[in-house]
């Protein structure tokens, strides 16, 4: 191609389409259809890929020189904490638990959103798109391992952080994030598009990372936060870039729409059902709060949400199925979901506890309608249980839904006081579910979902056993073998926060000045 | 018509952006939470870069917002002198 010199520099506009518009070729020994074989089974019709833009016109250049600047920043940050014991500095030990629950639950998806975006961005026909998902893609990785290190700082004194990646195949909770993401992964590349870059990426990720990294700000942990909002400035790139991939997609083809809007059904339900996590993280975990998991919801859901739903009702979107049932939910979903992993707490990588005096108030506060009325008596009879001696440790496995995984505790949408149960026949066996929304997805999909790996049906099936275990000995205590399956420190790992080693160690090193050689 | 909004880390780099988002929107309105500061704004929000480096004195990019920038919603359209965030309705 020929290109007059001319002396000024070139625009961002220009740039950025020189980049993605002058770039690529048209095959001639095989035919598009086969060199990018993924876009077309899923019903999805693109006429024109170069419609496809990225809104910040980002280049590689500017790209790699942003990142190294967020990257020098960030590691500054994550030696000065090492070299001060920063751990130290946070609220209380109770919030490290929410740092357990991040590296658990979020990294490794930040690690599969990586590989999912490499896949997809191989598979698109479109210059413009494969430039976003590769960029993407470096991100997500930085977003992995940047976690990993800022989290390794604790990892050397407290517990519950040794054998995240383990973990994360296989402990009962940490199926509900990795089946959400390996449900996607397995989807079509615009599937996974409209799954992770608008519905979690768009319309939810604020929920997971600006609470979670004020909450860390609050409670005086200047790594996470600094983590947090470093990958959080990549991640309005990412949401930026899911807004324009689905008006991409709706503009294409009118035959598209009904396509997006069920995929939108879906995965803002699949999205917010992983968001159970953060909602009692928000209320329950962090010992200085900074809002409710119900405020939240109202500012980034129901605000922010209704404006774009309200903007993309011009293509004949209309909001997900499921959303009025959020907004219902927000009254309970954290305080049913802390009352369950109190329940669990035996077999959770991270300490539970019932809520101090002061976090009651904080939660009456709140919640008006609901907290005093519904769960402050649950649990104060807990806590006067623990007072007598007589912990409670639930040691029945839970029922779990096919779809979200998550045990079956939420409540009907009409009454708060009746737990939900669905259920659908298919091929001579019933599958059971928590909510419409989950057992639409399924009566969908069944024949997905089917294979749906559930870790209370797995430790039923015996497949949850280290090798060499022999569920016939006497005395055979199951559930204890399948937390040595999950390489859980009995008693260490577990159990309450209250006489826990973590408690002990940080009152002690606080105590007594710096810990350390 | 709805908002939109951008946040940003608190710190020295996003001060002036965040001085000059709310001198140039005059219906912007900034609120603070620990270690962020988000801007509301009805409609239409506009970041110029003229109006940042009148503040700092030197040239700036208004990429350089990247390294501070926390979320923002909106319909999003940059080029070298201004980023606009837009609902279309």
């Amino acid at each position: 191609m020929d290109m007059e010199a001319s002396k000024k520099k070139l625009g961002l506009k220009e740039r950025y389409n020189h980049l993605t518009r002058g770039l690529d070729w048209e095959t001639t020994y095989q035919p598009k259809e086969k060199v990018f074989p993924y876009t077309r089974y899923e019903g999805i019709k693109i006429h024109d890929w170069d419609k496809w833009e990225d809104p910040f016109r980002l280049t590689m250049d500017a790209y790699w020189k942003y990142q190294g600047e967020k990257e020098k920043k960030l590691y500054a940050i994550i030696d000065a904490f090492a070299q001060n014991n920063g751990h130290l500095g946070v609220s209380d030990a109770r919030y490290i638990n929410a740092l357990k629950l991040f590296i658990q639950g979020v990294s490794p998806l930040e690690y599969m959103a990586h590989r999912g975006f490499a896949h997809v961005g191989r598979q698109f026909d479109g210059v413009s798109a494969r430039i976003a998902c590769q960029m993407q893609s470096v991100d997500e990785l930085r977003h992995a391992q940047t976690q990993m290190h800022t989290v390794s700082n604790y990892n050397k004194y407290y517990n519950g952080m040794h054998s995240w990646r383990h973990w994360h195949d296989r402990v009962w909770y940490l199926s509900v994030p990795k089946s959400f993401f390996d449900d996607a992964m397995s989807g079509g590349p615009f599937e996974f598009v409209v799954a992770i870059s608008f519905a979690f990426e768009y319309v939810l990720t604020n929920l997971l990372f600006v609470p979670f990294m004020s909450g860390a700000a609050y409670n005086g942990d200047m790594g996470t936060v600094t983590f947090g909002f470093s990958a959080q400035s990549d991640e309005s790139r990412h949401m930026t870039l899911g807004l324009e991939i689905i008006k991409f997609i709706l503009e294409q083809d009118p035959a598209n729409v009904p396509i997006v809007q069920r995929w939108m059904d879906k995965w803002f339900w699949r999205g917010y059902k992983v968001l159970t996590l953060v909602s009692m993280m928000m209320d329950y975990m962090l010992p200085k709060k900074v809002m409710s998991w119900k405020e939240a919801w109202e500012i980034y859901g129901e605000q922010n949400g209704g404006a774009l739903f309200n903007d993309l009702a011009r293509y004949g979107i209309r909001k997900p199925k499921g959303w009025e049932q959020a907004s219902i939910e927000k009254e309970h979903l954290s305080h049913q979901a802390w009352a369950v992993f109190y329940n669990y707490g035996a077999a959770a990588l991270f300490h539970t506890w019932t809520p101090t005096e002061e976090d009651k108030d904080w939660l009456s506060a709140k919640y008006p309608d609901t907290f005093d009325r519904m769960y402050r008596p649950r649990f104060e009879y807990w806590e006067q249980q623990a007072k007598e001696g007589k912990r409670f440790y639930n040691g029945t496995l839970p029922m779990l839904c096919t779809t979200c995984q998550i045990p079956m505790f939420f409540t009907e949408p009409t009454d708060p006081t009746k737990i939900c149960y669905r259920e659908s026949d298919y091929q001579g066996d019933k599958y059971h579910f928590c909510s419409d929304h989950c057992k639409d997805i399924f009566d969908y999909e069944p024949e997905k979902y089917v294979q749906s790996w559930l870790p209370v049906h797995q430790i039923y099936q015996g497949n949850c056993f280290n090798p060499g275990v022999d569920p016939t000995a006497p005395g055979f205590d199951p559930l204890r073998a399948v937390l040595d399956f999950y390489h859980l420190n009995f008693g260490r790992d577990n159990l309450d926060f209250e006489g826990s080693e973590d408690q002990k160690n940080f009152a002690q090193w606080n105590g007594h000045g710096a810990v350390g050689a | 018509m709805s908002n939109v909004f951008i946040a940003f880390q608190a710190n020295e780099d996003s001060r002036p952006v965040i001085e000059a988002i709310l001198e140039d929107n005059p219906n912007a309105v900034s609120s603070a939470s620990p270690a962020m500061v988000k801007i509301d704004c009805k409609d239409r929000l506009v970041i110029r870069r003229e109006s940042i480096e009148s503040r700092i004195g030197r040239s700036f990019d208004l990429q350089e917002i990247q390294l501070s920038l926390i979320t923002l919603t909106g319909h999003l359209d940059e080029d070298d002198d201004q980023l606009t965030l837009s609902w279309k309705q």
